[in-house]
């Protein structure tokens, strides 16, 4: 077990970072005081030294160090058997060929192959083969997949000034994706960033040229083509294989400060709407009634003028019928008479306290 | 050769070691997103990667290359595009307003020995790149209006940081791929107060006139329609303006004492005198 684990490791360790069990804990206690320097595999003082002035060398060869220090200390306590050894070895090397060398890529993604750090080739969705790791590195870059970036908005205002001079607090969100996955992964350094800052900008300058109106209702569809387009162009000048998809923008108040002011705007425009209502509504009345009284009088006036004296008498005494058959009448004899007038008052009215 | 590392193991792993790290030391790998100075004793040789315009990715410079172990030493760069940003600046327009601007440059390597012996690392550059930044988009703002401020870019404001911006960066080995202004804020406190201010006024104004139009409009339709009704009742009644007379006197009789629509008028008591025209036959005067 120890040679299998020890190996491994130490295969690995070849090429990633010194991370493993390799803890100065981990040494067994076999390790050297620091002070011998004449044991087999103590350090020599000087290469140390001149060692740790380039960047992969301190790692490699503390590492190296240690795990030797392991293996002929605790990892040998009798001469093991050599075959064992060899084929454990050679499974493996033929375990790392396999797993570094087969890529499967899936249908989102494409692999993006370096050759000892140099780009190479790029792998499309399937299995992929290439050289074994430390010469082809394989890097699966998600393609298909859209990702999005929300601005603005959240807990703290972002404000933005339109054109007219007015402040606006604006939220919205970026959807891009990866075009080119090289371009993507070699040319720009930190392109989330990037695409924060470059949407900001973006958006801050198409804003600046439109009024406040415009960016709060109207011309919104109109802003976000502007602003994918203005953001395109900028990532395409960096050369950073980055392809936006579309910008939405969610929310385009006015600023929490002057929001009142804002609502009483809609409040006047609603009250404006309801006075026109109500004139309307007054004028179809009048010009309706206009109508019908005309119209009622041009009738009656059509037979009028057919007998002229009888028909004024008729509606005459008809209207008289109906307007003294509802009234109380007092008929006077002679001028100076003064009539008891109350009476007929207060037998209605007792007539009604008794019907209620 | 096999027997050599069976009898002695522990030296010929050493030796392995050794050969392991010297051909690592001296066959560095420079990944595609770096350049590299090689350095011999503090002066540089050579430069592995070096950026050029329109040199497609995976052309030749990356990947392995060679170093003298021990004598010669790697200074990696970065070749990416790379950014800067600038401290939040106030900006004064030439019609004496104040302006919070906050800006980044994009920028990239292309002369990594010069960067390297001016500035030696990234971070230094970063450092003295920034305030650089900071004073060139301050000048040029300074010499605009505020309208224009608002929109630099339209008027080749930005084009002018950079180009200025560039002649100094090129000193550092650097290239300004891009300088734009992320936000333009108003200051807080009284600017940012005045801006909330003006703007509530403008939205009272606006609702002020708004419901004067409405209530204008309202009132013009409501006249239109009086003169409407008075129109249609002048070509019914002026044919005949005496049986009109009659006519709504009658009307008004019964509307008066009767009431319309069901509603009651208050109760009357009519006094006749007997010479009343409609008591006239009352009296049984001769013919």
């Amino acid at each position: 077990m120890n040679i299998l684990s020890g190996w491994g490791a130490r295969a690995r360790g070849l090429f990633v970072d010194n991370k493993g069990p390799w803890g100065p804990s981990g040494s067994g206690g076999d390790e050297p005081p620091p002070g011998d320097g004449g044991g087999p595999w103590g350090e020599p003082p000087r290469k140390r030294g001149r060692n740790s002035s380039s960047e992969p060398g301190p790692t490699l060869d503390d590492f190296l160090r240690r795990s030797r220090a392991r293996f002929s200390g605790g990892g040998f306590p009798g001469r093991p058997d050599a075959s064992i050894f060899v084929w454990a070895v050679i499974a493996l090397v033929l375990l790392w060929l396999v797993f570094t060398s087969v890529h499967s890529i899936a249908p989102a993604q494409r692999g993006v192959v370096s050759r000892f750090g140099r780009y190479s080739y790029t792998l499309q969705p399937g299995v992929g083969i290439t050289l074994p790791s430390p010469i082809d590195r394989v890097k699966k870059v998600d393609v298909d997949n859209i990702r999005s970036a929300d601005l603005g908005g959240g807990t703290d205002e972002d404000l933005m000034l339109t054109g007219d001079q007015n402040l606006i607090d604006i939220a919205y969100t970026v959807r891009w994706n990866i075009r080119t996955p090289e371009l993507y992964l070699f040319q720009l350094a930190e392109p989330e960033q990037t695409i924060n800052q470059v949407a900001e900008s973006a958006m801050r300058a198409v804003i600046s040229g439109v009024t406040l109106r415009d960016a709060m209702g109207d011309r919104r569809a109109d802003i976000e083509i502007q602003v994918a387009e203005t953001m395109q162009r900028i990532l395409d000048g960096y050369r950073s294989g980055i392809q936006i998809q579309g910008v939405a923008i969610k929310q385009a108040d006015p600023p929490d400060a002057v929001n009142d002011a804002f609502k009483q705007v809609t409040a006047a425009q609603q009250d404006a709407k309801s006075y026109i209502n109500q004139a309307n509504a007054y004028a179809l009345q009048i010009t309706a009634k206009a109508q019908g009284e005309s119209t009622a009088f041009d009738k009656v006036y059509e037979q009028y003028r057919l007998a002229p004296e009888v028909t004024r008498r008729r509606m005459y005494y008809e209207t008289m019928e109906q307007v003294l058959g509802k009234v109380d009448k007092t008929i006077v004899e002679a001028p100076g008479v003064t009539p008891y007038l109350p009476l007929p008052q207060i037998q209605r009215t007792e007539k009604k306290g008794s019907a209620q | 050769m096999t027997g050599f590392i069976r009898n002695r193991p522990i030296v010929s792993a050493v030796l392995a070691v050794v050969v392991l790290v010297l051909l690592g030391m001296s066959f560095p790998i420079i990944p595609e997103t770096q350049q590299a100075v090689v350095v011999r004793f503090g002066k540089p040789v050579r430069i592995y990667n070096e950026y050029e315009p329109g040199r497609p990715i995976g052309a030749a410079g990356a990947g392995i290359n060679f170093r003298l172990p021990f004598a010669e030493e790697l200074v990696r760069i970065d070749k990416r595009v790379l950014d800067v940003d600038m401290q939040t600046q106030q900006v004064l327009s030439t019609d004496q307003r104040r302006l919070q601007v906050d800006a980044f440059a994009r920028y990239r390597i292309v002369d990594p020995l010069r960067m390297y012996i001016r500035a030696r690392t990234e971070d230094q550059l970063k450092e003295q790149l920034r305030p650089i930044l900071g004073s060139e988009v301050r000048n040029e703002l300074g010499k605009i209006e505020f309208a224009a401020l608002l929109s630099p870019e339209r008027q080749g404001i930005m084009d002018n940081v950079r180009t200025s911006l560039n002649r100094i960066a090129s000193q550092y080995g650097v290239q300004i791929v891009d300088v734009r202004i992320k936000r333009t804020d108003l200051p807080d406190g009284s600017p940012l107060e005045s801006a909330y201010d003006s703007m509530r006024t403008a939205r009272e104004q606006e609702a002020r006139s708004i419901r004067a139009q409405g209530m204008k409009q309202a009132q013009i339709i409501q006249a239109q329609a009086d003169a409407e009704a008075a129109k249609t009742y002048a070509a019914s009644f002026g044919r005949d303006p005496d049986f009109y007379d009659f006519y709504r006197a009658m009307q008004s009789y019964r509307s008066t004492f009767i009431g319309e629509n069901g509603k009651q008028p208050a109760p009357t008591t009519v006094i006749l005198s007997p010479q009343n025209d409609y008591l006239r036959e009352f009296t049984g005067r001769p013919r």
